[in-house]
């Protein structure tokens, strides 16, 4: 069975990117627009992992996460944060707010895949 | 889809999110305090720097790197948006979007402005205040914020100690591999005790040791000690720890980069135990650990499981996990098989449904609207010729082709007003354009001018918008360079020294109108009067009304500053303006109030691609004259003709006067002037606001027509708008009303009218 990753991003450039890379890597994808979408599309979607923006409209990953985490039925994902954000500061407040991993851009298609074999089984 | 579209994507998105950011930075100029405008703005250059960096556009990345890190500090409150930062800002917004066409169409940047903007924007994230307001008194200085740097590399993840890193002592003699003694690399010990926040944010502990297998050779040992008694058992906590002796080639810094995701949710301790590989040995008996069920794809962990509410058993299953592992991984497994059997058809229906509930757009190529415009085109041409033939052909009008024909009218009109609506764009991304012409130009004029927009959401056909964008910023330039007065001299009349253009767009019946409106000291007339008589536009004698001198700076040739300027004087006057608005079907006219400003009009079609129009019989050539322009039509009086002058005519409609305009004389499509009686009046409103009758034949009938440009297929015809194809497919010549008019009205604007009749 095909892994399936929920990917969370408003930039339409990086939905893309995502997309083709997990697809050409044999995921399967579905995909939000930002952290309320993201938390909508969690209910009977069933990830194997989540991968997560930080910066969003309406819901913040940060916020995203902490949704995720209060979830009784999908709070075990794991969630890798997709960010620029290289600065210790924001890498604290995902892993504060529950995240498993991250993934510091620019996006490389092999670092992404590398991260989410890492935090799957 | 492959990089070279999802780069596409990329400048698109860039587009919008350059809009997003200049108008979301208006709105803090406006003094909007809103956190989530500082958020959006902050986001749209997050969002390109990221994708940049996905490309590897460096110099967008830096740029755009520098510009985030000052966001930052407004968004944290660090940074005050003032008037002075804000134009910093905005001014960087402009070279953003020069680096992003950079990009995209190759060519340079001016690089001293942006290197200049980047010293200013890392100044404003050190907290010193712009320059231009360096005489104010300081402000306390923000927390700086961290020195830009080369863009977020890769880490290197390194062990850190703010996890409260208690490291466990452990002492391990170095052991050998009996069966491979010979194995190159050095032994590491690695002592691992995950805490229940490792599990809690979806790290396993399982999976870091498959990670650490494949580094090299390995032995694990399980220390169970601090498992109780299940009755006293927490499914969540987390009770084992593992001693972990490994074999590799790699440094200790790769075995830690193993943990980087759970480093500061567990115990770790890693040390070299032996350089060298060693006969001794092992102290102790390594437990085999069956890492192939880990690769099995659906992911079975004793926490996890128990975690997911399963029953006592699993979790009585998950104790002697220590030392059945495999067997706990497949009962876990076996679970949550289950579970996700179950949920399996839930997750697809409220997939789709939250599919549908996402953006319901798709992008597509503009080459395929215009096909697809174009044959909705020719299927309406084609749809008349049909109607017509068949109506020639069955004198009756009652049969079931008729009938049909009647609904494949319907259709076809739906279908194309269809079309055109995937066409229609909102003014906003020309209207936002604007704004950076206005501040450039007043920056360089030295005035300060602020841009008010109003109605940016107001629809009209693409080519529509990418035409007016000339015009319209050759119009905003003049009105900074000539409408709004220097600061002083507003100070002077009393006014804010800060002027004001405002733009606003609007629906008005069937046409898009576009407002341009000035605050400044309003045309000159006597000065445009006498420019005119200088160059010989019109007669010193002329006896002009106020409204028709205004009118005078569209005439060619014209140019009311006194001296040229770098800015509005390149050669391009007014006339030019207004061609080009006339060439979209458009019209353009002037108000102005001395003192107060001026108001410059323009109307245009929605489209440009089909048009209602009345199609009428004049000296034996069927014209279409567009629908828009005609106010209404009547049938004139031999009582109401009144003759003026040599050859003007005038009629009388509801006790007030009108000239009346022979079309065929004034296209020279015959001689002498017709007998209005004999014809049909078309009442018009022209653009300067006068109403004319124009006088034609008769009328043939109204329908919506293509428009087929005349100028691409054979040369500009004055008087004549374009061309399209009838239902008899017969070519017919639309008509300018607004030429015809101009053309009409005598000496003043010398006829040029010489149109041979056309067959």
């Amino acid at each position: 069975m095909k892994k399936k990753v929920l990917t969370v991003d408003d930039s339409r450039t990086i939905r893309n990117m995502l997309l083709v890379t997990l697809n050409n890597a044999g995921f399967e994808t579905i995909q939000a627009e930002d952290g309320v979408e993201g938390l909508e599309v969690l209910e009977g979607c069933n990830p194997d992992v989540i991968v997560t923006d930080i910066n969003m409209p309406r819901l913040d990953g940060f916020g995203f996460i902490e949704g995720v985490r209060r979830n009784e039925k999908y709070r075990a994902v794991p969630i890798l944060v997709l960010t620029t954000e290289s600065d210790a500061e924001k890498k604290n407040r995902a892993r504060q707010a529950g995240a498993t991993g991250w993934i510091v851009k620019p996006f490389d298609p092999a670092k992404l895949i590398d991260a989410i074999e890492r935090v799957t089984a | 889809m492959d990089m070279n579209e999802i780069k596409e994507i990329f400048f698109q998105e860039c587009e919008e999110q350059l809009a997003e950011l200049e108008s979301g930075l208006l709105k803090l100029n406006d003094g909007d305090r809103d956190p989530e405008t500082v958020n959006a703005v902050f986001r749209a250059v997050h969002s390109i720097k990221g994708g940049a960096g996905a490309f590897g556009l460096d110099d967008l990345v830096s740029f755009a790197h520098v510009f985030e890190t000052t966001l930052d500090c407004v968004r944290s409150n660090k940074l005050e948006p003032t008037p002075d930062v804000l134009k910093v800002m905005l001014k960087s917004a402009d070279v953003l979007a020069d680096l992003v066409s950079a990009s995209r169409d190759g060519g340079g940047v001016d690089e001293s402005r942006s290197r200049g903007l980047v010293k200013e924007l890392e100044a404003l994230a050190h907290g010193e205040l712009p320059s231009s307001s360096a005489h104010e008194a300081p402000k306390p200085a923000p927390k700086a914020a961290p020195a830009p740097a080369p863009v977020a590399k890769a880490e290197t993840p390194k062990p850190t100690d703010d996890s409260g890193f208690q490291p466990i002592p452990f002492s391990f003699d170095g052991f050998g591999e009996d069966e491979e003694p010979a194995i190159e690399g050095s032994v590491y010990e690695v002592s691992f005790k995950p805490r229940r926040e490792l599990y809690s944010k979806g790290n396993e502990a399982a999976l870091l040791l498959r990670d650490l297998s494949r580094l090299g050779e390995m032995s694990i040992n399980c220390d169970t000690d601090a498992l109780p008694p299940l009755d006293k058992m927490d499914p969540e906590a987390s009770y084992f720890g593992w001693k972990i002796s490994i074999r590799t080639t790699k440094s200790e810094d790769d075995i830690r980069a193993v943990f980087e995701f759970a480093e500061w949710d567990c115990d770790l301790e890693v040390k070299l135990a032996e350089e060298a590989s060693s006969d001794e040995e092992l102290p102790m008996v390594p437990v085999p650990f069956d890492l192939s069920i880990l690769d099995d794809s659906s992911g079975g962990e004793e926490e996890k499981g128990a975690e997911q509410g399963v029953s006592e058993e699993t979790v009585a299953a998950a104790v002697s996990a220590a030392e059945t592992a495999s067997n706990v991984s497949r009962a876990a497994r076996a679970v949550e098989k289950k579970e996700s059997a179950a949920a399996a058809a839930a997750a697809q229906n409220n997939a789709a449904a939250a599919a549908a509930a996402a953006g319901q757009t798709i992008r597509v190529d503009l080459d395929r609207v215009d096909r697809l415009i174009n044959l909705v085109g020719e299927l309406v041409i084609n749809q008349a010729m049909l109607s017509q033939s068949v109506i020639e052909n069955d004198a009756t009008g009652t049969s079931a082709v008729n009938m049909g024909l009647e609904e494949l009218q319907q259709l076809t009109r739906e279908i194309q007003d269809s079309v055109m609506a995937i066409r229609a764009q909102p003014v906003k991304p020309v209207f936002q354009r604007m704004s950076r012409i206005v501040r450039e130009v007043a920056d360089m004029v030295g005035k300060s001018i602020r841009l008010v927009t109003e109605g940016e959401n107001t629809e009209v056909d693409k080519t529509v918008i990418d035409k007016i964008a000339e015009p319209l910023t050759h119009m905003i330039r003049n009105a900074v360079d000539h409408g709004i007065e220097s600061p002083e001299k507003r100070e002077a009349a009393g006014k804010d020294p800060e002027g004001t253009i405002k733009l606003t767009a609007k629906h008005r019946s069937g046409r898009i109108l576009i407002e341009l409106a000035d605050d400044g000291a309003g045309i000159n007339r006597e000065r445009v009067r006498q420019k005119a008589i200088d160059n010989d536009i019109i007669a010193a004698d002329a006896n002009l009304s106020d409204d028709e001198i205004d009118n005078l700076i569209f005439m060619a040739g014209f140019s009311t500053a006194d001296k040229i300027s770098d800015i509005s004087g390149r050669g391009v006057g007014m006339d030019v303006v207004k061609r080009s608005i006339q060439a979209l079907g458009g019209r353009i006219s002037i108000s102005s109030r001395p003192g107060y400003g001026s108001t410059f009009t323009m109307s245009l079609p929605l489209t440009l691609a089909v048009l209602d129009g009345m199609v009428v019989t004049v000296a034996g050539q069927t014209l279409v004259v567009p629908l828009t322009a005609i106010v209404e039509t009547l049938q004139p009086e031999a009582a109401a003709i009144h003759s003026f002058g040599a050859n003007q005519r005038l009629i009388s409609i509801r006790n007030s006067f009108c000239p009346l305009v022979d079309v065929g004389r004034v296209l020279n499509y015959r001689a002498t002037q017709a007998n209005p009686v004999e014809g049909v009046a078309l009442l018009v409103e022209s653009e300067g606001g006068g109403q004319r009758a124009l006088m034609v034949d008769a009328i043939q009938g109204q329908r919506q027509v293509v428009i087929k440009s005349l100028e691409a297929n054979y040369t500009h015809v004055p008087g004549i708008a374009a061309a399209t194809i009838l239902g008899d497919g017969r070519v017919a010549l639309i008509l300018d009303v607004d030429a015809v008019v101009a053309a009409s009205r005598g000496q003043s604007m010398k006829p040029e009218m010489s149109l041979a009749a056309t067959g």
